[in-house]
C-alpha cells in the first residue's frame, strides 16, 4: 500500500463524457439496427470501438495513479465496496430472471393447464397439459423443442470445470498473498483462464446442439425462452471474466500486483466466484429440476 | 471548527483550487458540487418539459370532447409524462442533493470515485435525449404509461418502443453507478468520528435508497430486457401461446416498481427531518426511532409489490398477504410523521420558505399515505383500481411529497450554494402559489377517481366536467408558479444579501461550519467531529 494518508481527488477528466458519447451511440445504433434501418450497425460498431477505447484509457489510468502511490489505504476500500455493490447489482440482474422462471413454472404453466388456483386460464387452450419442460406450447403461435439438454453430459461436465477454476483461482490467490513464485500465481491463473474458455466452447457446442438437434430456440416456448436467456446472461458473464483474468494474468507478467495491493486481482476474483455460483444455480434449477 | 480554520488547511498540491474556466468544468468535472450542480439543474429542465407535457393533457382534459390533441398523442403525453417526471425529474433532483450535500455532512473531501460520478451524471443527458426523439419517430412515442405493461408494450407498441428499452438501460447504469458511488462514499468517507448513529438522516435516508436502487435498478434492466426480446427475438416471456403470462411482467416490474416509489419519497424524509428541527429549534425527536423506521419501510418495500395487481386475477392467498403486508408500512411511516410533529411540540417555530414546503410536505403527504392505505384494502381497490383515485394518491405523495421536499431542500441550502441570502418574499409567493395550485389540481382527483373516471383517457363522460375543468385551472397555477421558483434561484444565484456561514439560526451538522457560497473543495483534511449529529 502507498504512503498517502490524503484521499486522491482526481483532476478533470475527459473519459467519463466520451464513455457517455460511447454509451449513447452503442444504444442508439442497436436500436436503430433491430428496427432495420441503415444506420444502425455501423452506430453501433462506432459506440462498441469507442467504448473500449475509453474503459482501455480509463483503466490504464487508474492502474498508473496507483503505481504512482496516489490511492491511499481509504481509496483501496472505496473500490472494494464499488465491486462488492456493483456485484450485488449483479446478483439482483440474474435474481429477475430465476424469478420469471419460477414463477413460469410454479403459477403460470400449471393454470394454463387447469390446475391450481388460476386453472380457469386453461379456458384459453382447451386440453393444454402443463409440464415441465415444457415440451408443447399452448398455441399455435410457438412450437415447443423435441429434446432439451441432459444435465449428465456436457452442463456436468462444466459444472466440474467451473468448480474447479474457482479452486485454482483460489490457488493463485494464495499463492500471491503468501509469498508464492510468481511463476506459480501466473500458471495457477493461466489455468483458470483456460477453464473458463473450454466451458465456453462446451457451452457453444450445447447451443449448438440445442439449436440443431433438439430444436430447443429462443422461439420455442417459455421453456426455450428462460433457457437461454439464464444460460446466456451467464454465459456472458463468464466471457466477460475471462477476459478480466486474462488482463489480470498479462499484468501479473508485468510485474503488477503485490502481496498487500492487488484490489483489481481480488476484484476479478470476486467476479469469477460470484459468476460461478450462478452456474451451480442454473445447473440446479435449469438443468436438473 | 471556524471558517478561518477550513481555508487555512486548504493547501493541497496535486490538484486545483478552483473550478476550471469555461464549458469544459461542466463537462471533465470531478467535483462533487459541480456535479450536483449538473443534476439539479438537469433535473430542473425535465421538471419543465415533463411539466408541459402535463399541462397537455389537463388542457385536454378541461371539458369533455377531444379539443386540442389526438387520443394518440394524448397517451405519449401520459407516458413521456410519467417516465421524465420519476427517472429525469425526481430521482436526479435527490441525487444531486445527495451530491452536493452528502460529503459536506459527513465530512468527505469529495464522493468515493469522483470520476465515475461525472459519467453517472453524463449519461442522464444522452438517456432522456433518446427518449425525447421518440416523439419525432414513425409511430410516435411510447404510448402505453408509465408502467409499461405487456402486451400493450410489446405485441402493440409503436417501433420506438425499442429506444425507450435501451434508454431506460442508459437511466439504469446512471441509477446504479450512482448510488454505488454514495453508499461507498457514506460507508467509507465519515470523518473520525461520524459514527453511523451520528449521520444526519439525510445520509441515513440515502443510505437506505442507495441500497434499494442497487437492487431493483437490475430488475427494472431485466424486465425491460426480457420485452426487447419478445419483440425482437421471438421469446414469449408475456406470451401465453408459448406458456409465458404478460402478469408475470407486472409481477417484474413492479417488484421494482415498489422499492422505487420509496427511492422516491426516503430522500425527502431525510431533508424534511433536517429542516423541521432547524425551524422548530429542538433536536430531532426520536432520532433512532427514524433510522428503524427508514429502514423498516426498505425492507417492507420488497414485499408488497402486487398490491398494483390486486384485480389482475392473483390467488385469494396472495391478496391477502400483499394487502396485510401493505397495511404494515403504515406503522414505520406513522412512527416518522408522529416524530416530526413531535419535534415541533413546544418549538419555538418560525416559517420561513424551506420551513413552509417542509410543513406542507408533512401534511399533504400524510394525506396522500391515507388515500394508499385505502387503496391497500384490497376489496376496496377492486372498485379504486385504474381510477383517478389512484392519480389523486400518487400525485399526492409525488408532487407536494417528494416535490415540495426537494424545493424546502432547494431554499434550505442554496444560501450555502450561492453564498447569498434567499429572498423570502419571492419564496413564499412560490409556496402558496404552489400549494393551493396542487390542491386544485389533486384534491378533485380523489372524487372523480370515487365516482369512477378512468385514468389515462383523453375524454371522459359529463357528470365528470365540472372537477376535471377545477383540476386543469389549478394545474395551471400550479405550472405557473413553478416559474418564480425558477426567477427566485436564478436570482439568488446572482445577487443577494451576503449569506454567513450558518445561515439558519437552528441549524446544526457540519454543512453549516464551512463558508457560504461552500468553498469549491471541503474537508481535504477531515474536520473534527464531537456530539454532532
Ligand atoms: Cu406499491
Amino acid at each position: 500500500m502507498s504512503a498517502t494518508t490524503e484521499y486522491y481527488v482526481p483532476a478533470q477528466s475527459r473519459l467519463p463524457i466520451l464513455a457517455s458519447i460511447a454509451l449513447f451511440l452503442m444504444a442508439f445504433g442497436a436500436g436503430g439496427m433491430l428496427n432495420e434501418s441503415s444506420y444502425g450497425g455501423i452506430t453501433l460498431l462506432v459506440g462498441a470501438l469507442a467504448m473500449i477505447a475509453v474503459v482501455y484509457t480509463w483503466f490504464g489510468k487508474v492502474i498508473e495513479e496507483s503505481h504512482q502511490g496516489l490511492y491511499s489505504a481509504q481509496m483501496d476500500r472505496s473500490f472494494r465496496w464499488g465491486m462488492s455493490w456493483f456485484i450485488f447489482s449483479e446478483v439482483m440482474f440474474f435474481a429477475a430472471f430465476f424469478g420469471t422462471l419460477f414463477y413460469v413454472r410454479t403459477f403460470a404453466v400449471p393454470w394454463l393447464g387447469g390446475e391450481g388456483d388460476k386453472g380457469v386460464s386453461n379456458m384459453l387452450w382447451e386440453g393444454f397439459t402443463a409440464q415441465w419442460p415444457l415440451m408443447e406450447t399452448p398455441g399455435d403461435k410457438f412450437s415447443g423443442p423435441e429434446g432439451i439438454i441432459s444435465p449428465w453430459a456436457l452442463p456436468l461436465v462444466n459444472t466440474v470445470l467451473l468448480v474447479t477454476s474457482s479452486f485454482t483461482l483460489t490457488f493463485a490467490h494464495k499463492a500471491l498473498v503468501h509469498g508464492g513464485t510468481r511463476e506459480n500465481v501466473i500458471k495457477w491463473m493461466w489455468v483458470t483462464v483456460a477453464l473458463g474458455v473450454v466451458f465456453l466452447f462446451c457451452q457453444g457446442y450445447e447451443y449448438y446442439e440445442a439449436y440443431t438437434h433438439y430444436g430447443l430456440t429462443l422461439q420455442s416456448g417459455i421453456y426455450g425462452a428462460t433457457f437461454f436467456m439464464l444460460t446466456g446472461f451467464h454465459g456472458a458473464h463468464v466471457t466477460l471474466g475471462t477476459i478480466m483474468m486474462i488482463i489480470i494474468t498479462l499484468r501479473l507478467m508485468k510485474g503488477h500486483f503485490t502481496a498487500d495491493n492487488h484490489f483489481g486481482f481480488e476484484a476479478t476474483a470476486w467476479y469469477w466466484h460470484f459468476v460461478d455460483v450462478v452456474w451451480i444455480g442454473l445447473f440446479i434449477f435449469v438443468y436438473v429440476f | 471548527m471556524s471558517t478561518a480554520d477550513i481555508t487555512a488547511e486548504h493547501h493541497d498540491d496535486h490538484h486545483d483550487h478552483g473550478p476550471a474556466k469555461g464549458l469544459s468544468r461542466w463537462f471533465f468535472t470531478t467535483n462533487h458540487k459541480d456535479i450536483g450542480s449538473m443534476y439539479l439543474w438537469f433535473s430542473l429542465a425535465m421538471f419543465l418539459v415533463g411539466g408541459s407535457m402535463a399541462l397537455v393533457i389537463r388542457a385536454e382534459l378541461f371539458q369533455p370532447g377531444l379539443q386540442l390533441v389526438e387520443p394518440g398523442f394524448f397517451n405519449q403525453m401520459t407516458t413521456m409524462h410519467g417516465l421524465i417526471m420519476v427517472f429525469g425529474a425526481v430521482m436526479p433532483a435527490f441525487v444531486g442533493l445527495a451530491n452536493w450535500m452528502v460529503p459536506m455532512m459527513i465530512g468527505a473531501p469529495d464522493m468515493a470515485l469522483p470520476r465515475m460520478n461525472n459519467w453517472s451524471f453524463w449519461i442522464l443527458p444522452f438517456a432522456f435525449g433518446m427518449l425525447l426523439l421518440t416523439l419525432f419517430m414513425d409511430g410516435g412515442a411510447p404510448n402505453f404509461g408509465w408502467t409499461f405493461y405487456a402486451p400493450l408494450s410489446t405485441t402493440y407498441a409503436p417501433d420506438s418502443v425499442t429506444f425507450f428499452i435501451f434508454a431506460v438501460h442508459m437511466m439504469g447504469v446512471s441509477s446504479i453507478m450512482g448510488a454505488i458511488n454514495i453508499v461507498a462514499t457514506i460507508l467509507n468517507m465519515r470523518a473520525p468520528g461520524m459514527t453511523l448513529m451520528k449521520m444526519p438522516l439525510f445520509v441515513w435516508t440515502w443510505l437506505i435508497t442507495a441500497y434499494l436502487l442497487i437492487a431493483v435498478m437490475p430488475v427494472l434492466a431485466g424486465v425491460v430486457t426480457m420485452m426487447l426480446m419478445d419483440i425482437h427475438f421471438g421469446t414469449s416471456f408475456f406470451d401465453a401461446a408459448g406458456g409465458g403470462d404478460p402478469v408475470l411482467f407486472q409481477h417484474v416490474f413492479w417488484f421494482f416498481g415498489h422499492p422505487e416509489v420509496y427511492i422516491m419519497i426516503l430522500p425527502a424524509f431525510g431533508i424534511v427531518s433536517a429542516i423541521i428541527p432547524t425551524f422548530a429549534r429542538k433536536q430531532l425527536f426520536g432520532y433512532a426511532s427514524m433510522v428503524y423506521a427508514t429502514a423498516s419501510i426498505a425492507f417492507l418495500s420488497f414485499i408488497v409489490w402486487a398490491h398494483h395487481m390486486f384485480t389482475v386475477g392473483m390467488p385469494l392467498a396472495g391478496e391477502l398477504f400483499f394487502m396485510f403486508a401493505t397495511m404494515l408500512i403504515a406503522v414505520p411511516t406513522g412512527v416518522k410523521v408522529f416524530n416530526w410533529i413531535a419535534t415541533m411540540w413546544r418549538g419555538s417555530m418560525t416559517f420561513e420558505t424551506p420551513m413552509l414546503f417542509a410543513l406542507a410536505f408533512v401534511i399533504l403527504f400524510t394525506i396522500g399515505g391515507l388515500s394508499g392505505l385505502m387503496l391497500a384494502i384490497a376489496p376496496a381497490d377492486f372498485q379504486y383500481h385504474d381510477t383517478y383515485f389512484v392519480v389523486a394518491h400518487f400525485h399526492y405523495v409525488l408532487v407536494p411529497g417528494a416535490i415540495f421536499s426537494i424545493m424546502a431542500a432547494v431554499y434550505y441550502w442554496l444560501p450555502k450554494w450561492t453564498g447569498h441570502q434567499l429572498n423570502e418574499g419571492a419564496g413564499k409567493f412560490h409556496f402558496w402559489m404552489s400549494f393551493i395550485g396542487v390542491n386544485i389540481t389533486f384534491f378533485p382527483m380523489h372524487f372523480i377517481g370515487l365516482a369512477g373516471m378512468p385514468r389515462r383517457i383523453p375524454d371522459y363522460a359529463l357528470q365528470f366536467a365540472d372537477f376535471n375543468a377545477i383540476a386543469s385551472v389549478g394545474a395551471f397555477i400550479f405550472g405557473l408558479s413553478q416559474l418564480i421558483f425558477v426567477w427566485n434561484v436564478i436570482q439568488n444565484i446572482r445577487s443577494g444579501k451576503k449569506a454567513e456561514a450558518k445561515c439558519w439560526e437552528g441549524a446544526e451538522g457540519l454543512e453549516w461550519s464551512v463558508p457560504s457560497p461552500a468553498p469549491y473543495h471541503t474537508f481535504t483534511t477531515p474536520p473534527q467531529i464531537e456530539g454532532a449529529k
